[in-house]
């Protein structure tokens, strides 16, 4: 098996499925001459040309909603916004249309988009540009979201989100770009929705995703040292939310610790720590506790901009809290 | 224009308007909820630009939606059952007056955020352009979603891209109560088409002729390679924005002026005077239409409600 970055599964996943199916194609702003922002379609353009490499105008709205037009009318859009900042300004065209049109018409359409965006603060990108919105985007149901932390999962989630007929966003920590990871040669899919234990543990349980994941397993690595075994379970993705590996390590740990990059306020931890009361309330030892970004726009000063953000240090400190 | 042309144009318009009317009358005795935008004064135009479409052609709209509906020819029982929300509706009673839709009629709907189907227009030509076919959308809006960035992004996507859309802007005066030039930097809309490497057309939205020779004209040009079309309707609703209008905003005077230009009027002078129809000829027609509302009503009255199951239907395609 091969080690690859998490930005050549992405690329490789858009690939192999524009070679499988030619109703596949991808539009965005610089996605195609350029190479992509995040060079993700680098040599896209040259190989399969202007027609499925589609450069855009700088117009979130109008981006999101031909995306969704085309999508209606048959074909397989990826549509790939900048950076999540900029989806902002298309959110009509993904909450109030994506979303809706397969409800909101009785089912008589189909809404087969993606929508790819790389997101996250840790780049000193200032205020704008920094944001961890996923939850805002998984608030609404007939929207799939997902947000992998492996080159593994990147790539066979990305395929299925390309193969699935209802719309999908697809987050990608930009910081995620550079990690490597073992990917097969072969062919392989990744069900969206289906959450996945990424170490093995009894004491505590740490449901984490993203960005999230990586800096959990950091923290896991030293409490290991202290003879302390965390479980930790990957959503992979937001919506549909896949409880279930979450509440059967929780009925075995009886402590939980949930860590997202977004703010805590409204945030996954929340709602994962609603569920787990919900449905495993008298396996409850102590209080569920919150890893989150603090509740401050980031600001550019590296320092400053990292102490704001979620980190193995305070993961360790929050399981210890518990334990 | 052959005379059983003008007929068929001139049922087509009695049954929007007739209707209409018969949703306002529902809508008053609490079996319609919700918004209901009637499209009352504006009927030749859908009725004369959907005349116009070639077979392969798509239709898409915003929330002022019954008449596109009908125009298009969905089956106006299930229209009306929708109005109820019933499960034989159109939309299975999920999208109501504003979201009607008939897939196989090409017809994409009615949607409710002024401009949002703007870019979804250019995207179901894209897809079309893509699939090296040579079928066009017809794109309608108001005049009041010329002002909002939805407009000036796909117009602009679609001069850069030559989508095989035509844009056609009922100008019906007002956005809810916002009169055109006290909204728009530009009094003529079509102004705004220019600006995207349309030249755009002003029609007299009143006169179903014209605004079917103009639409089947621009429809020529966008398949010939000339790519995306601007046409501006020039019309007026008569009645309020949506039930519940309190009017302050324009006068009895301007209303009636209007009126004297009503577009079934237009048609049935011109069929009387040009064509040899007799009143008899327009009062059968009057009557067949009747006969349909009533039995649409009726239909949609003895419909079920969806079943409580429903609600958790359709939500994604994949469970
Ligand atoms: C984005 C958005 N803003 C505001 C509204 C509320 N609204 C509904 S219709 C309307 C007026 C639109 O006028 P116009 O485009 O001229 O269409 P008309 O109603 O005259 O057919 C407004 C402001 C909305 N539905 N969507
Ligand atoms: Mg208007």
């Amino acid at each position: 098996m091969a080690r690859i970055t998490m930005r050549q599964a992405i690329t490789d996943a858009l690939r192999e499925e524009m070679l499988r199916d030619e109703n596949v194609f991808i539009m965005g702003e610089e996605v195609g001459v350029w190479g992509g922002t995040y060079a993700v379609t680098r040599g896209f353009y040259d190989e399969f040309g202007p027609q499925r490499v589609k450069d855009t105008p700088i117009a979130e709205m109008v981006i999101g909603g031909a995306a969704v037009g085309a999508a209606m009318n048959g074909l397989r859009p990826v549509a790939e916004f900048m950076t999540i900042n900029f989806a902002f300004l298309a959110l009509d065209a993904i909450v109030n249309h994506a979303a809706k049109v397969h409800y909101m018409f009785g089912g008589q359409f189909k809404c087969p988009v993606v929508f790819r965006a790389p997101g996250g603060g840790g780049r000193q990108l200032g205020a704008t540009h920094s944001h961890t919105p996923d939850v805002i985007f998984a608030h609404f149901p007939g929207l799939k979201v997902v947000s992998p932390a492996t080159p593994y999962d990147a790539k066979g989630l990305l395929k299925s989100a390309i193969r699935s007929d209802d719309p999908v966003l697809f987050i990608e920590h930009a910081t995620l770009y550079q990690v490597r990871g073992e990917v097969p040669e072969e062919e392989y899919l990744i069900p969206i929705g289906v959450s996945d234990v990424k170490r093995t543990g009894s004491d505590v349980t740490i449901v984490a995703y993203a960005q999230g994941l990586q800096v959990a397993l950091e923290a896991t690595n030293e409490l290991a040292k202290e003879g302390i075994e965390a479980e930790v379970v990957d959503l992979r993705s937001l919506r549909p939310l896949d409880m279930g590996p979450a509440i059967t390590s929780f009925k075995k740990t009886f402590k939980a610790v949930i860590v997202e990059e977004g703010y805590r306020s409204f945030g996954i931890g929340a709602e994962v720590a609603a569920r787990l009361q919900e449905e495993a309330f008298d396996y409850m030892d102590a209080p569920i506790k919150r890893v989150a970004q603090m509740e401050v726009p980031l600001p550019y000063s590296r320092e400053l901009e990292q102490s704001a953000l979620i980190n193995k240090d305070r993961v360790i400190a929050a399981v210890k809290e518990i334990l | 224009m052959e005379k059983a042309t003008l007929l068929d144009w001139y049922r087509q318009m009695v049954q929007i308007r007739r209707f209409e009317q018969k949703c306002a009358e529902l809508y008053q005795l609490g079996k319609i909820g919700g918004f209901l935008h009637l499209y009352i004064g504006q009927e030749a135009v859908a009725v004369g630009s959907i005349a116009a479409r070639q077979e392969n052609d798509h239709i898409i709209t915003a929330y002022r939606d019954h008449g596109h509906a009908l125009a298009v020819g969905a089956d106006m029982r299930r229209v009306m059952a929708e109005m109820l929300g019933k499960v034989t509706g159109v939309s299975k009673g999920k999208g109501g007056s504003m979201h009607l839709a008939d897939v196989n009629k090409r017809f994409w709907g009615g949607y409710a955020i002024v401009g949002g189907h703007l870019p979804l227009a250019a995207g179901i030509a894209l897809a079309e352009q893509y699939k090296g076919t040579d079928a066009a959308v017809l794109c309608y809006f108001g005049d009041g979603a010329t002002n909002i960035g939805y407009f000036h992004e796909s117009l602009n996507l679609a001069g850069v891209w030559k989508l095989p859309v035509l844009w056609i802007c009922e100008n019906n005066q007002y956005g809810m109560g916002t009169a055109v030039d006290r909204a728009s930097a530009v009094p003529r809309i079509i102004d705004k088409a220019t600006a995207y490497g349309m030249k755009g057309k002003q029609v007299n939205g009143m006169d179903v002729v014209e605004v079917y020779q103009a639409t089947q004209k621009a429809l020529k040009a966008i398949r010939s390679g000339k790519g995306p079309q601007f046409l501006e309707m020039i019309t007026y609703r008569y009645e309020g924005h949506s039930m519940g209008d309190p009017l302050r905003y324009r006068t009895k005077d301007e209303v009636e002026k209007w009126r004297a230009d009503d577009p079934i009027g237009i048609l049935e002078r011109r069929l009387l005077q040009e064509h040899n129809a007799t009143q008899d000829e327009l009062e059968a027609i009057d009557q067949a239409v009747e006969q349909e509302i009533a039995e649409a009503v009726k239909f949609a009255e003895e419909s079920p409600l969806p079943s409580p199951e429903e609600l958790f239907t359709d939500i994604y395609v994949e469970a």
